[in-house]
């Protein structure tokens, strides 16, 4: 019995032997997916598809491609790619708007609303606008598609009718079309704009992502009739205060509509309401036969809506809700946008406006329709410094790209722009951080340095050198006493000086060559420049980004023109220079004033001797509605304050003052002084009126006023002239 | 429905069992054994080898599930997909994470009926998807708290699946329910499509080259075509401007291409060597080059459509700094619903390829060395290896399905070494805050503490002060002494004295700017703190104040020292008398580092230091220092530093300079030559005109 107990033990063992052995035998040689005991690099690796593949010449030819799908999908599935021709764009991004239509008899005369006429304006005066059809990359036609809700007053008939007579409309290529309302009840299709707009691009509000063709339809926002066609009413947030929070978290007053699409969002909002710091208010009441659909909540959501004021609920709330209409968008997004109400978008799948190129999760917080019960407690998690800091982006957007029409139709033609095969990128860094992408226009250089706000975005510095500019209009002759020889003097000690231009805009021959100082080390040009002096024109010569632009009279130490520029390199995006002037409200005019006396503080610095970025002459001469040069021209007067208008429309900040300097012109004996336009009462009269028709074409008053003017680190200090670094400046009086 | 064979190792343990009865059993049991084995072991030897099986699954352990053809397919890819009439938020978020939860099914043999694996192999990518999956923290191994559902069948190569077949096991997946929130992964689209061929119902599919027709925003997620590439070393000397060394390019683009390089020669074409070596690519006259890496020896890289919209080019080019000039009509480029591809390649129409030499000479220098790094960046954040592939995706649905909690673009897109400007408080306006909150850090210095709040009383836009006792040990005086004032007075106690107490973001302060002023600083007049307050609100994101000092080089050190003299420059300004905005306090309390922390508290010392650092490394902005102001401690005094005279003190505050550099990395503080002063400063003009006329000197 032992001896078969221990035979039976050790034939165990060898099964069991035999056991392992085969187990491992088979474990080393197979492969179990899924357990830790794979080891990766024995596997073998997908990338033998492509390999395989490598060696095979593809079958498909570029003129085929891949989007043969194109063809069985027809408009609706455009694409850049596929709807659009480049070939007109090549040259320049210009929009051309199709002439009124002759109007039928049976049809009122304002077939087109208010609103569409508000956009064909905005485009007609800008730099897009073209009148020739044949440059133009895009087209817009006058009929009003705006509202093409069957049942609005608004809506305009025939449409199709009216497409085929456009001239160029071809199937609707290279046309943008905009859109704010479509489809009608009870269905409110929102792809239904009762004509067929074939490969034309929509620019419409409400779109679902969905419904919306990438890159190639663009969302754009709800606006109300009232909108400004410029300027644009600031945004509410006036104190940036932190913590953010506010009397109230999340905050809705709006109507519901009980029935029909798009209702049960609304009517389920009471829940949320706790009357402390969730107001959730609705009312019923709308339209004539409300009271036929009203439910049992009506009468007591009615009572509660009246208790709470809509515009103050957007001020004392940190979060509005935004929550679907009948159609995806409402005027509730840019009211809550503009008071710096953090909105939570309610409305599944909307795509918001222009989120091609906007960064929404910085300024808007998603919620969603089918987690409605949930959305308290996600709000109450978003902690403080992201509150601060989501209020202050609603405000840098809606400044940017909403708050006037023109601001809207810019945005939505720099997005088609970005589209277009061209060398220039404007990234999302820029489109979201201020000023924004509209005035980062298309310049001749793609260089890091060449936006004066990307020093901030890229973390760069200007280069030390500047190109110093004279305009000379200059009657008598050129002795080593003239006023230009001595500035040029004073310029030619500068250490940061890399090259002087003077503009020779004067019937008088050129002065040779050894007439005027010497330079040694630093080139020097003269231009002749025929006709009336063109101030800001962009001369080929300038290469560095700092401009130093003079008047020939101007008196300047070398130490307040190095001074002014180490000044510059620390603002580089602002003016800064020496002389300063005012803009006021003048309540006897009703109209602004524009004053050369001593103030406390100042709006404008006089670009007779001022320091500037390169890219400010580009946005001038190329950008600045033609308008507003017009003006100028008329005048030949007026430029250095519409540089100033410039620059503060897009840095929202003031010019900077250096120094103590107030005059900066030489009194001359020899009767130039007379002539000079600076002693013209007519002259001053004119800058008023100038500053005025400024304000009415930029929509607002851009100038931004500033109290401080900077001076050297220990100027007039009660200290050894030998510590100071910039002496000069000392001894010059005011 | 199901059929499940079982056989393998678990009916050896049973037999195994009674073995060790019966001698004759367990010979008989070997025999059985060694038969069975070498059946199973034949029949796996057996099965016709795919074309890149190189390893053979084994049924030992793992369930075997045979598809019968009968077997209802899953429904057809829904082309109408959107986030929200596809996914089923409802799933995610339980138990209250705000997270995504993803459960990968367990791997089981799937075998067609003709016994054929519908899946050929494992491949080594998916095996690091699904591993990646399972040490992530999105991680759940309970299908019932699951938000996301991983399928187990191995689709990155369509080439690599029986479609049919797999389409059917889908169906039969427990909780698959028309692919309700199933991920679906896939790199390689069958030939001249942009989307894998499988009948994937309502799942989300993650795959490489979509075009922008099948791809449904909001839903899917594009992904790159992954390159297994190894040792990159980015070269800084590109010779060439232009290469093109794709292989499988269509002739007709090739033609082109051909074209002009003749004309051009700064577009380099390398073609397939002779031996169709993958390593290597060979140029006309005959030279070899080593592949992937001569992909660093040019500054743009061509990636052209082949079969397939995306081409592992892609990658391999960014992985070499080398910058993709991209030519593929309608490609979804990878990621790019998160990635702005803007700011890393050159997307061009295909028919614009003859502009492609003239695009690249006009790139300037800087932007394109800022394009290549972000290539670079990109590539070994996103795309260096499968894990950093699934971790990037699983980021990314986790963002759709948690909206709340989504990165923002620079998150994503801009380098962390990249030193631009995020400053916190970037509001362009000048401030409209009309008034301004005192807080004064004390410690029973009260006969001073009492002159300087009866003189911060009458400063106009002086709205409240908050006295922050930091003397843990005494009390703060009966309320009764304290000066009688008709401006907001409170003070707060502090439980240890701690000098950082002075930059607490109080709840007490209710004004966007504060004024953190010395408990001596007595000699400021109303003008000059008006004044200063009036320059903060023009400059709301800097630190604005009196007191100034710099930091120079010190040649016998080698080290950067701290300097009180009166220079012509300054790049700090101590908040002994400074105005600054609220949120500084709650970044300084928030996030500077731990290290400087305790530095600053073991040394009772460099507090405001600390705080300068903390502003301009976020800013890139020098301080404001206003009015000629300097001295402070005693009007009288002629020693020039006014917080102390202690040489001792001085050092330590140089040590404070070097050591928050090497905490910081880099040294952030700026240098300006210009102080702020009223604009009719000195001028020779009535007084009474002036707004700012009593502005002291020194």
């Amino acid at each position: 019995m032992q001896a078969k107990k221990r035979f039976s033990l050790i034939f165990a063992c060898l099964i069991l032997a035999i056991y392992f052995y085969l187990f491992f035998a088979i474990r080393k040689r197979d492969v179990r997916p899924g357990k830790l005991l794979v080891v990766n690099d024995e596997l073998p690796s997908y990338f033998h598809s492509w390999e395989e593949e490598i060696l095979d010449e593809p079958e498909i030819g570029p003129a085929a491609g891949l989007n043969q799908e194109k063809s069985s999908f027809f408009n609706k599935k455009c694409r850049m790619e596929t709807c659009f021709d480049f070939a007109r764009c090549r040259n320049s991004f210009k929009v051309y708007v199709y002439p009124e239509m002759d109007v039928e008899e049976n049809e009122a005369l304002s077939s087109k609303s208010v609103l569409y006429q508000k956009i064909l304006d905005v485009i007609s005066e800008s730099r897009y606008y073209t009148s020739d059809p044949t440059e133009a990359c895009l087209y817009i036609i006058a009929i009003d598609t705006l509202d093409r809700d069957t049942l609005s007053p608004d809506y305009v008939r025939n449409v199709p009718l009216k497409l085929q007579s456009l001239k160029y409309w071809n199937g609707g290529r290279n046309h943008l079309i905009f859109n704010l309302y479509s489809g009608s009840w009870p269905n409110y299709e929102e792809e239904d704009l009762g004509f067929d707009y074939g490969e034309a691009m929509l620019a419409k509000a409400s779109i679902s992502v969905s419904a919306l063709r990438p890159n190639f339809d663009i969302s754009i926002p709800l606006f109300p009739r009232s909108h400004p066609e410029k300027g644009g009413e600031p945004g509410y947030v006036k104190v940036n205060n932190f913590p953010a929070t506010k009397k109230f978290l999340l905050a809705f007053k709006g109507k519901r509509y009980v029935h029909g699409i798009g209702s049960e969002t609304r009517n389920s909002l009471y829940h949320l309401h706790n009357e402390k710091d969730i107001i959730m208010v609705t009312t019923c009441k709308h339209g004539k036969s409300w009271k036929h659909w009203k439910d049992e909540r009506c009468d007591e959501d009615n009572v509660l809506y009246e208790k709470y004021d809509y515009s103050l609920l957007l001020q004392n709330s940190s979060f509005c809700l935004v929550p679907r209409g009948r159609r995806l968008g409402s005027f509730r997004f840019l009211e809550a946008l503009q008071a710096g109400c953090i909105p939570v978008i309610l409305s599944n799948g909307w795509s918001l406006p222009f989120n091609e190129v906007i960064d929404w999760n910085k300024a808007a917080i998603w919620a969603d329709e089918r987690l409605l019960l949930q959305v308290t407690e996600m709000v109450r998690s978003i902690p403080e410094s992201k509150v601060f800091l989501l209020r202050q982006q609603t405000q840098i957007l809606w400044e940017q790209y909403f708050s006037s029409i023109e601001k809207i139709v810019f945005t939505t033609f720099e997005i088609i722009r970005q589209r277009l095969p061209n060398k220039y990128f404007r990234d999302g860094l820029l489109w979201n951080s201020s000023p924004g992408a509209l005035f980062a226009q298309i310049n001749s250089s793609d260089a890091l340095n060449s936006y004066p706000f990307n020093y901030d975005i890229f973390g760069i510095t200007p280069e030390s050198n500047f190109t110093a500019i004279i305009y000379s209009q200059m009657s008598s002759s050129l002795t080593v006493n003239s006023p230009i020889y001595r500035l040029l003097r004073s310029i030619s000690r500068s250490q940061y000086v890399s090259e002087v231009i003077v503009v020779w805009c004067n019937d008088k021959v050129i002065p040779s060559q050894i007439r005027w100082p010497s330079f040694s080390r630093i080139p020097f040009t003269v231009v002749h420049s025929s006709g009336p002096l063109q101030r800001f024109r962009l001369y080929r010569e300038i290469k560095t980004e700092a401009i130093l632009s003079l008047d020939e009279d101007v008196v300047l130490t070398t130490d307040e023109i190095d001074f002014a520029f180490q000044v510059w390199l620390a603002f580089p995006q602002r003016i800064v220079g020496y002389p300063a002037r005012s803009h006021y409200w003048d309540e006897s005019k009703n109209s602004w004033g524009y004053t050369s006396k001593w103030t406390n503080d100042y709006s404008i610095v006089l670009t007779g001797a001022a320091f500037y970025h390169k890219y400010y002459d580009y946005l001038y001469t190329e950008w600045l509605s033609p308008l507003m040069l017009k003006t100028v021209e008329q005048t030949n007067n007026c430029e250095d304050i519409l540089i100033n208008f410039l620059v503060s429309h897009i840095t929202k900040q003031s010019p900077i003052k250096v120094t103590q300097r107030k005059h900066y012109k030489e009194p001359s004996s020899s009767g130039v002084f007379s002539r000079s336009p600076w002693n013209d009462p007519d002259h001053f009269i004119q800058r008023q009126t100038c500053l005025n028709t400024f304000v009415a074409l930029f929509g607002y008053m851009p100038l931004v006023r500033s109290s401080l003017r900077l001076d050297p680190m220990l100027f007039k200090d009660s200290v050894s002239n030998l510590r100071k670094k910039y002496r000069q400046i000392e001894v010059v009086n005011s | 429905m199901k059929m499940i064979t079982r056989y393998g190792l678990n009916s050896f343990r049973k037999l195994n069992f009674k073995a060790s009865f019966h001698v004759t059993g367990a010979i008989i049991l070997l025999a059985v054994t060694v038969v069975v084995f070498l059946i199973v072991y034949e029949i796996n030897e057996l099965k016709p080898r795919r074309k890149f099986v190189s390893k053979k699954h084994r049924s030992s352990e793992m369930d075997q599930v045979i598809i019968r053809a009968n077997f209802v397919s899953s429904a057809e890819r829904n082309t109408r997909c959107s986030y929200y009439s596809c996914f089923n938020p409802y799933k995610c978020g339980r138990r209250g994470i705000s997270q995504i939860q993803v459960y990968v099914y367990p791997m089981k043999h799937f075998l067609s009926e003709s016994k054929e694996p519908i899946v050929h192999s494992l491949t080594r990518e998916f095996n690091t998807i699904l591993e990646t999956v399972k040490r992530s923290k999105f991680y759940t191994p309970s299908p019932d708290e699951a938000c996301i559902f991983i399928p187990p069948f191995d689709t990155l190569s369509q080439t690599n699946i029986l479609t049919k077949e797999v389409s059917q096991a889908l169906n039969m997946l427990p909780y698959w329910n028309n692919g309700e929130n199933h991920l679906i992964f896939n790199l390689f689209p069958p030939k001249n499509a942009a989307v894998i061929d499988l009948a994937a119902g309502n799942a989300m599919i993650a795959g490489a080259g979509f075009n922008s027709w099948t791809y449904r925003p909001s839903f899917d997620i594009s992904l790159p075509p992954y390159s297994p590439l190894k040792n990159i070393a980015v070269q800084e000397r590109r010779p060439w401007l232009i290469l093109s060394s794709q292989i499988n390019v269509h002739s007709s683009f090739m033609e082109k291409l051909r074209h002009l390089s003749r004309i051009n020669s700064e577009l380099i074409m390398l073609h397939r060597c002779s031996d169709s070596d993958l390593s290597y690519r060979c140029h006309q006259n005959g030279t070899r080059y080593k592949y992937p890496e001569v992909l660093g020896k040019s500054k743009f890289c061509l990636i052209l459509r082949g079969s397939r919209l995306s081409q592992p080019v892609l990658l391999e080019a960014m992985a070499y700094g080398c910058i993709p000039i991209v030519f593929s009509d309608t490609l979804v480029m990878p990621f790019q619903e998160v990635i702005d591809w803007n700011r890393a390649a050159f997307m061009i129409l295909e028919n614009d390829l003859n502009s492609v030499i003239q695009l690249a000479k006009f790139v300037s220098d800087s932007r394109r060395i800022e394009i290549s790094q972000q290539c670079s960046w990109l590539y070994s954040k996103y795309f260096s290896s499968m894990e950093a592939i699934t971790n990037t995706t699983l980021l990314i649905l986790n963002q759709r399905v948690f909206p709340e909690n989504a990165l923002f673009y620079e998150n994503w897109n801009v380098r962390p070494n990249f030193i631009g400007a995020r400053s916190p408080i970037f509001l362009r306006t000048k401030s409209f805050s009309t008034s301004f909150t005192a807080v004064v850090l004390t410690y029973d210095r009260v006969e001073s503490l009492f002159t300087l709040i009866q003189k911060l009383a009458v400063v106009p836009s002086l709205s409240m002060i908050l006295v922050v006792w930091n003397n843990p040990r005494k009390s703060p005086p009966d309320s009764s002494k304290w000066p009688q004032i008709n401006k907001t007075l409170k003070v707060v106690r502090s439980k240890e004295n701690k000098l950082s107490n002075r930059f607490f973001p109080y709840q007490e302060i209710e004004t966007e700017a504060v004024l953190s002023i010395d408990d001596d600083i007595s000699m400021l007049t109303e003008d000059e703190l008006d004044f200063g307050f009036e320059v903060w609100r023009e400059f709301p994101d800097r630190i604005i104040g009196f007191p100034s000092r710099t930091h120079i080089w010190d040649n016998i050190s080698l080290s950067w020292k701290y300097e009180s003299e009166w220079t012509n420059e300054i790049s700090m300004v101590l908040t002994g008398a400074a105005f600054y905005h609220k949120y500084w306090n709650y970044l300084y309390t928030t996030s500077v580092p731990e290290e400087i922390h305790q530095f600053v508290d073991s040394h009772m010392n460099c507090e405001d230091i600390a705080m300068n650092f903390l502003v301009s490394n976020i800013t890139n902005k020098a301080p404001i220092k206003v009015t000629p102001r300097k001295k402070f401690k005693c009007p009288e005094c002629t020693a020039t530093e006014m917080l102390s005279t202690d040489f001792n003190h001085m050092l330590v505050r140089s040590k404070c300079i070097n050591k928050f550099m090497e905490i910081y990395g880099r040294l952030p503080l700026r240098k300006v030559e210009f102080r702020a002063d009223p604009v009719l400063f000195k001028d020779s003009f009535p007084a009474k005109l002036k707004r700012f006329k009593n502005i002291g000197s020194l």
